[in-house]
């Protein structure tokens, strides 16, 4: 197939073989990872902004080090105004470095859709990484290669994620990702953190994370925004923890080869008990190795990669 | 002395719709004359045979963003913009800068209109002073300099208390004391209606049930204290049950509610459109038939645009950052004149909803009806017209509407504003300076 996106704004309308193909570039990324020289000249010359509006050492410097290990000049830009009422527009900003020429665009912004309306006003490329609580599309990605390279399919598996549903990109990228690629998907949280409209996606939604972990192949634990206790809603951090942190008795109702993600940071105790989080079943390191590569692949078909690993 | 033509007159207050022939003079309507045209009319003509002859047009919620906001709007281009849309008057909501919460503010927007309006100006005072929900204005001051009624719209009252109060001290004198209703805490941080549509594109959502419980303490308090209240912009189903509720029991609340509320939903914000971004957030479809199901029974009482002129750049942002609200002067009567397909809605209830109605509730005097001696606001309109809302069409300062590109049926054919023509799209009627 041919790579025509120009730009990576969100999983929303990928098609199964698009996601597909990401997939297999990033397998042969993962090999340049595997060398004793872990960089190819890919993008030598062609520069990478991080343009980050939102604290995020962990995408940042997966991105950082996908651009570097394609040899891109990456240079990162971070700010923490990102309202139109404290000085310069969002646009003026992006238009200021746009101004410089970097042929990508990576975007991280508290506002869902920042990405999109700024695809409609520059002529870089730009790629999504986290737009307010809309989507995370490379995460939606690499959580789709790690369980690929576990389970070695993702169809019919059962897949739960738990925690916050409400604020959270990551699960809407994952409900496209592993969704779309045949996932059987379970949303867990508090009911104030769980929308009930997100059934349209065809997910089955529970307040239960016992109903949600049983029987599954995959538990994907959200972190939980220690914030949101103060707007009320949970009413505390323990009595999150007892109902929807996950420990070794609600895990032990999943399938036996179950296996934990986590997006990031963890909070140890609170979501995921601290065993856990090391165990062997825990895939949460694989993700963010899995993450370089996948992103090495983005950022190598927009640069107008046509290789796939084919 | 003017006379209007052969054309069909609409006009409820008298309970008249038949074609005829209008005559205007000395700023006043002087007569409806049926049959055979006079011949030899001693003044001007015009020919308005096929159009629909109404009452002037009333916009009963506008922001004209003057003083303040001129960048935005003024009160000569939200006036063009209203006789372009078939309005002779509008009201103008108190949110400008500084606040219409004083006399001078009343005055100098009555003051600016009579010079540089092309429309007349009603302006509606706060009900609190600086919008602040904390003290309320000095009601009768202003009612004086000319406010014909008191509205915080833009900032909802928060507290029940002094709403109450409000209502309460009003009650006697018959001040109309206008609502943006909405819980301002459950609303908070939301900037799309809370449902698929806002969860899929991962937009903090506003619950209806913000707008359903403040609609509900206005009526309850209405009650309470036997007071009238009018509700601005009704959008959701359960503001238009409650409403009807009220109604029923006999109660002094009425409402209106906004085109858009009855023609888009949600769905109209796919694609991050911050042309779509409003407060009330448009609602889903259920909502928006209930508002279609209230202005066809009866229980909303006048169709209002929210004209809510802002420049490009705080429309073009990331949504959550952009302004709420579009500009509807020039759309209002095309979006409410397509209810009547199906015959559902009858022209006779178009003009109620658009000026008679207004009028009552505003307590126009002279307005919102041809009977002899009322003011000679006329609008004829062409309803069978088929026209494209385009740019440059546009004649507010701010170009911030979702139905740009949108085809249309019905406009205003000619705006006569106090027996001056402020529009003409009619060929051979020459416009007034």
């Amino acid at each position: 197939m041919e790579w025509r996106r120009r730009h990576v704004l969100g999983l929303s309308d990928f098609r199964p073989e698009e996601i597909e193909f990401v997939v297999d570039t990033a397998r042969s990324m993962e090999e340049v990872l595997t060398r004793d020289i872990k960089k190819v000249p890919a993008l030598r010359g062609k520069t990478v902004v991080n343009l980050f509006f939102e604290a995020s050492t962990r995408t940042r410097t997966s991105f950082e080090m996908a651009g570097k290990r394609l040899s891109a000049d990456v240079v990162n830009f971070s700010s923490s105004t990102s309202s139109i009422t404290k000085g310069e527009t969002l646009l003026d900003t992006a238009r200021n470095i746009e101004a410089m020429k970097p042929n990508i665009l990576v975007i991280r912004h508290p506002a869902s859709g920042a990405p999109h309306f700024l695809s409609r006003h520059l002529s870089c490329s730009i790629v999504n990484a986290g737009d307010g609580a809309n989507e995370h599309p490379s995460q939606g990605l690499l959580d789709l290669y790690t369980i690929l390279k576990a389970k070695g399919k993702v169809a019919g598996l059962k897949i739960a994620i738990v925690g916050d549903i409400l604020h959270s990109r990551v699960v809407r990228s994952d409900l496209h990702s592993l969704g779309r690629m045949g996932a059987k998907m379970w949303l867990c949280g508090p009911a104030t953190l769980l929308p009930q409209e997100m059934s349209r996606t065809g997910a089955t939604l529970t307040s239960d994370i016992r109903e949600a972990v049983r029987e599954a192949d995959v538990i994907i634990m959200l972190r939980i925004q220690l914030e949101r206790q103060k707007t009320s809603y949970f009413p505390s951090l323990r009595e999150y923890s007892r109902r929807y942190g996950l420990n070794r008795a609600v895990f032990s109702l999943a399938k036996d080869d179950a296996v934990i993600m986590h997006p990031g940071p963890i909070n140890r105790g609170v979501e995921l008990s601290d065993d856990l989080a090391d165990c062997g079943q825990s895939l949460i390191l694989d993700q963010v190795a899995s993450g370089v590569a996948v992103r090495m692949a983005l950022l190598y078909l927009l640069a107008g990669g046509s290789h796939a690993a084919h | 002395m003017l006379l209007i033509r052969g054309g069909r007159i609409v006009d409820p207050a008298s309970r008249r719709d038949e074609v005829g022939h209008l005559v205007l003079e000395d700023g006043k309507v002087k007569e409806f004359l049926a049959g055979e045209a006079p011949g030899n009319f001693p003044g001007r003509v015009i020919a308005a045979e096929g159009m629909w002859v109404v009452p002037g047009l009333i916009d009963m919620h506008v922001h004209l963003r003057e003083p303040g906001y001129e960048w935005k709007e003024d009160i000569r281009s939200g006036t063009l913009a209203a006789a372009a849309g078939g309005f002779t008057s509008v009201a103008c909501m108190a949110n400008t800068k500084p606040v219409n919460d004083h006399p001078e503010v009343t005055r100098f927007l009555l003051d600016k209109a009579r010079r540089e309006g092309a429309a007349n100006v009603f302006p509606v005072a706060a009900v609190t002073r600086g919008l602040e929900g904390k003290e309320m204005t000095d009601f009768t001051e202003l009612a004086e300099a000319g406010a014909v009624a008191f509205s915080d719209d833009g900032k909802p009252v928060a507290s029940a208390l002094l709403m109450r109060r409000a209502m309460e001290y009003a009650r006697p004198f018959g001040y109309l004391i206008m609502t943006h209703s909405e819980d301002p805490e459950l609303a908070e941080g939301g900037a799309a209606n809370e449902g698929w549509t806002a969860q899929k594109l991962g937009i903090p959502g506003i619950p209806a049930a913000a707008e359903d419980v403040a609609i509900a303490r206005e009526i309850l308090l209405a009650r309470q204290t036997g007071g009238r209240v009018h509700i601005q912009h009704v959008s959701t189903k359960m503001g238009v049950d409650l409403l009807r509720m009220a109604k029923r029991a006999g109660l002094a609340v009425t409402g209106e509610t906004a085109p858009q509320y009855f023609t888009l939903t949600d769905a109209a914000l796919e694609g991050y459109n911050t042309n779509a971004k409003m407060n009330p957030p448009l609602r889903g479809e259920e909502d928006r038939m209930a508002v279609l199901e209230g202005i066809l029974d009866g229980t909303i009482d006048a169709v209002a645009s929210d004209h809510a002129p802002h420049e490009d750049y705080v429309k073009r942002c990331e949504f959550v950052a952009a302004a709420n609200g579009i500009i509807g002067l020039q759309t209002s009567l095309p979006l409410t004149l397509a209810l009547l397909a199906g015959g559902k809605l009858s022209p006779s209830r178009v003009v109620d909803l658009l000026s008679y109605g207004p009028a009552r509730l505003l307590s126009l005097r002279g307005k919102g009806t041809l009977s002899p001696g009322a003011d000679a606001d006329v609008t004829v309109i062409d309803p069978d017209r088929e026209w494209e809302f385009r740019p440059e069409d546009v004649l507010s300062k701010s170009k911030n509407s979702p139905f740009l590109g949108w085809k249309l049926r019905g406009r205003a054919a000619v705006t006569i504003c106090g027996e001056r023509v402020r529009h003409a799209t009619l060929p051979g009627v020459d416009i007034d300076g």
